[in-house]
């Protein structure tokens, strides 16, 4: 057989029939529901009076609406003072109640962002197809899984199905390659990469990862660089199996279990890019050259240097591209030739399903350990990604760390990410956001989202401004222990 | 799905590239459970001064005299002429669903985002990639003559101007085949669940741990 890259593999494994239009059927193992885009699925399910095919394929929790302070969600429910926001989640609660599908409720310890639950209970598995209404669903890649977001139509085409009608994408390898520089992280890396390829560059591509520098990370990085392959366009983000996967997966409650462990580790290795397999595209990043990143504008591909300044349209490509950072400038209230490290802001979040795990948290507290909040920052708020991250920060002292430093310490969700529940920028505030998203927006109306990685949302919370953190003085040993 | 008919549309021009879904449709109206119901706030932070919420009374709202479709000029339009990249971003249908609510039937643009084009289609909304050049011609022609209309002929997948000029485009075989029928793609794909069982017949035992018995 020719030599097939990783995406090649996955796809013929899940291929149930070729049709000769080009379009296909392929077969999902898995498929998360949350409570925003699934409504509408199972009403049209019932409508049509159909039933899921295969339930055990399913698991579902409430994350986009859910309160993260304490008084409301201690609740329930019943705490979602937004009755349109408590319907919804209601509603997903009687819908999986009804069709028998396995969910994870509002206090449920296991309850999280659904991309960090998924991983974290095993849940994703590599040589998996996953899916879900939820663009993100990219992350699930960094388990060599074929993982990608669906629209609601397609959410009610798995459930009645297990399957979706799918055309195979082109193959792209980013590879980098190299040592990161100390401070510099995964999120520094997509965003870097981001910027280089844009916003739509991986439009119609699935993207592998690779690299010596992708290789070192571990899988919680892994996971941030494929959450936002959607950001450059690309339905799909992977990374090849190895140790580091592996490892991760050994014990979780959705893992094989002891006597399948071994056979499906034996598969899982085959998981890789052969030699000599074709990629359609390659890009090709020097770790080592890699800055900490911040955007600047409306659009993920509006990024630069920590140390650098913003840019100027007039230096752009093309009257489209100038118009575009025009109107991003007067959105963001930037002018260019403006220093990043000059920028004042009002809020930080340190939070979604991009940087809320654990090692997010630990990257973030580090930075944190002995500090203050700066007295212009009106609100930092650490938002861990599931309630089982929150029990393990909790008891390696992070909640102290922030509390004490002047974060607040919430309950988990997607919380200001996307700001469908209570966390919202108002009008004119300026967020470093450990988020994926800063279009006009997002955050809140009016809202001004920089994105930045946790380390750099924290250092930006302490002085008021963004600093490159390469400069800063935090114990970043005792950070690699706490990590360890 | 209803059937996409050939059409005369009246085109609004919406010269902005990267045309993200949170500005087509902002997030505070996904809480609704429902499909219908989008078309008032349809690009709600262009359209108007205010912020927008959930249950309000879009009639009342001030709204932005310089946004495209608050022009009564396009106010009835059926074609969205955009720039590359639209419908970047996340995977909510509310998008499509807002769009066809409006009355769009049809998006021309240089490029579109992977997840709206799947979700577009699927809600009876075709999507028309044209080379750039031939889009800023379009967008010329749109802003010099009120009244533009574009003939939109899917079965013979080109798009022919008021001087007569056809323009041909691509679209994949499947998907036309759908929109000219009003296809219901569950109902389509169930009728191979035999295919399917098969597919699990081999799938599960070699790798048994896909599958959980609860």
């Amino acid at each position: 057989m020719a030599s097939q890259t990783l995406y090649d593999k996955l796809w013929a494994q899940h291929l149930v029939t070729q049709r000769d239009d080009g379009s296909a059927l392929i077969y999902i193992d898995r498929h998360l529901l949350h409570e925003v885009t699934s409504p509408q699925a199972f009403e049209g399910l019932r409508l049509a009076g159909r039933k899921p095919w295969r339930r055990d394929a399913n698991l579902a929790t409430p994350d986009h609406n859910v309160p993260t302070t304490l008084k409301e969600r201690s609740a329930g429910n019943a705490g979602i003072l937004d009755d349109v926001s408590r319907i919804q989640v209601e509603t997903l609660d009687a819908n999986c109640e009804s069709f028998d599908i396995e969910e994870f409720r509002i206090n449920d310890e296991r309850q999280g962002i659904v991309h960090v639950v998924g991983p974290e209970q095993g849940a994703t598995l590599p040589g998996m197809t996953v899916v879900c209404g939820d663009s993100h669903t990219a992350t699930h890649g960094a388990f060599a899984a074929l993982s990608h977001g669906i629209g609601t139509s397609e959410v009610e085409h798995v459930l009645a199905t297990q399957c979706l009608i799918a055309q195979k994408m082109k193959n792209m390898q980013v590879r980098v390659e190299g040592k990161l520089g100390l401070g510099v992280t995964a999120k520094d890396i997509v965003l870097a990469i981001i910027g280089r390829i844009g916003t739509a560059g991986g439009t119609g591509y699935a993207i592998e990862f690779a690299g010596s520098a992708i290789r070192d990370l571990s899988m919680e990085g892994r996971m941030t660089i494929c959450n936002m392959a959607i950001e450059a366009g690309a339905r799909v983000g992977l990374v090849a199996v190895d140790d580091n996967t592996i490892d991760y997966l050994k014990g979780r409650p959705f893992a094989p279990a002891a006597d399948q462990w071994p056979a499906a580790v034996e598969a899982w290795r085959d998981l890789v890019s052969d030699d000599g397999a074709h990629f359609d595209k390659v890009v090709e990043l020097d770790a080592a050259e890699i800055e900490p990143q911040v955007t600047w504008g409306t659009s993920p591909e509006m990024v630069v240097n920590v140390s650098a300044s913003v840019p100027d349209p007039n230096d752009a490509a093309d009257e489209t591209v100038t118009q575009g950072m025009t109107r991003a400038l007067e959105y963001m209230g930037l002018s260019a030739g403006q220093k990043i490290t000059d920028i004042q802001l009002d809020k930080v979040f340190i939070g979604s399903c991009t940087n809320s795990r654990i090692e997010d948290l630990r990257e973030a507290a580090k930075v944190a350990k002995g500090r203050k909040v700066a007295d212009n920052i009106q609100l930092a708020m650490v938002v861990p990604g599931s309630g089982l991250v929150k029990r393990l920060a909790e008891a390696e002292g992070l909640d102290r760390i922030f509390v004490e430093a002047g974060f607040e310490w919430r309950e988990p969700g997607c919380s200001m990410c996307l700001a469908m529940n209570a966390d919202k920028l108002g009008a004119g505030e300026r967020c470093a956001s450990t988020s994926n998203r800063n279009f006009e927006g997002r955050q809140g109306y009016g809202g001004r989202t920089h994105l930045v990685s946790p380390a750099m949302a924290a250092a930006a919370a302490i002085e008021g401004h963004f600093v490159d953190v390469r400069e800063y003085d935090y114990d970043r040993d005792s950070a690699r222990e706490m990590s360890a | 799905m209803k059937k996409f008919e050939r059409l005369q549309g009246l085109v609004a021009p919406l010269d902005r590239a990267n045309v993200d879904t949170d500005l087509i449709i902002p997030k505070q109206f996904l809480k609704s459970i429902k499909r219908t119901g989008f078309g008032p706030n349809l690009f709600d932070e262009l359209r108007y001064l205010d912020e927008g919420y959930p249950g309000q009374d879009a009639s009342s709202r001030p709204l932005n005299p310089d946004f495209v479709l608050n022009q009564s000029r396009y106010r009835d339009a059926q074609v969205l002429l955009a720039r590359r990249n639209f419908g970047c971003g996340s995977s909510r249908e509310h998008a499509p669903w807002a769009l066809d609510d409006f009355g769009f039937r049809v998006v021309i643009a240089p490029s579109f985002a992977d997840i709206f084009y799947n979700n577009s289609f699927k809600n009876g909304i075709l999507l028309i990639a044209l080379d750039e050049t031939t889009v800023d011609r379009l967008f010329q022609e749109t802003e010099a003559n009120e009244g533009y209309r574009l003939d939109i002929d899917l079965a013979g997948q080109q798009v022919i101007t008021p001087s007569g000029e056809t323009i041909p485009f691509e679209v994949d075989a499947f998907r036309k085949h759908c929109l000219l029928e009003g296809l219901d793609d569950i109902g389509l794909t169930l009728e191979q669940s035999g295919a399917i069982r098969d597919f699990e017949s081999r799938h599960r035992p070699a790798n048994p741990w896909l599958f959980r018995d609860v």
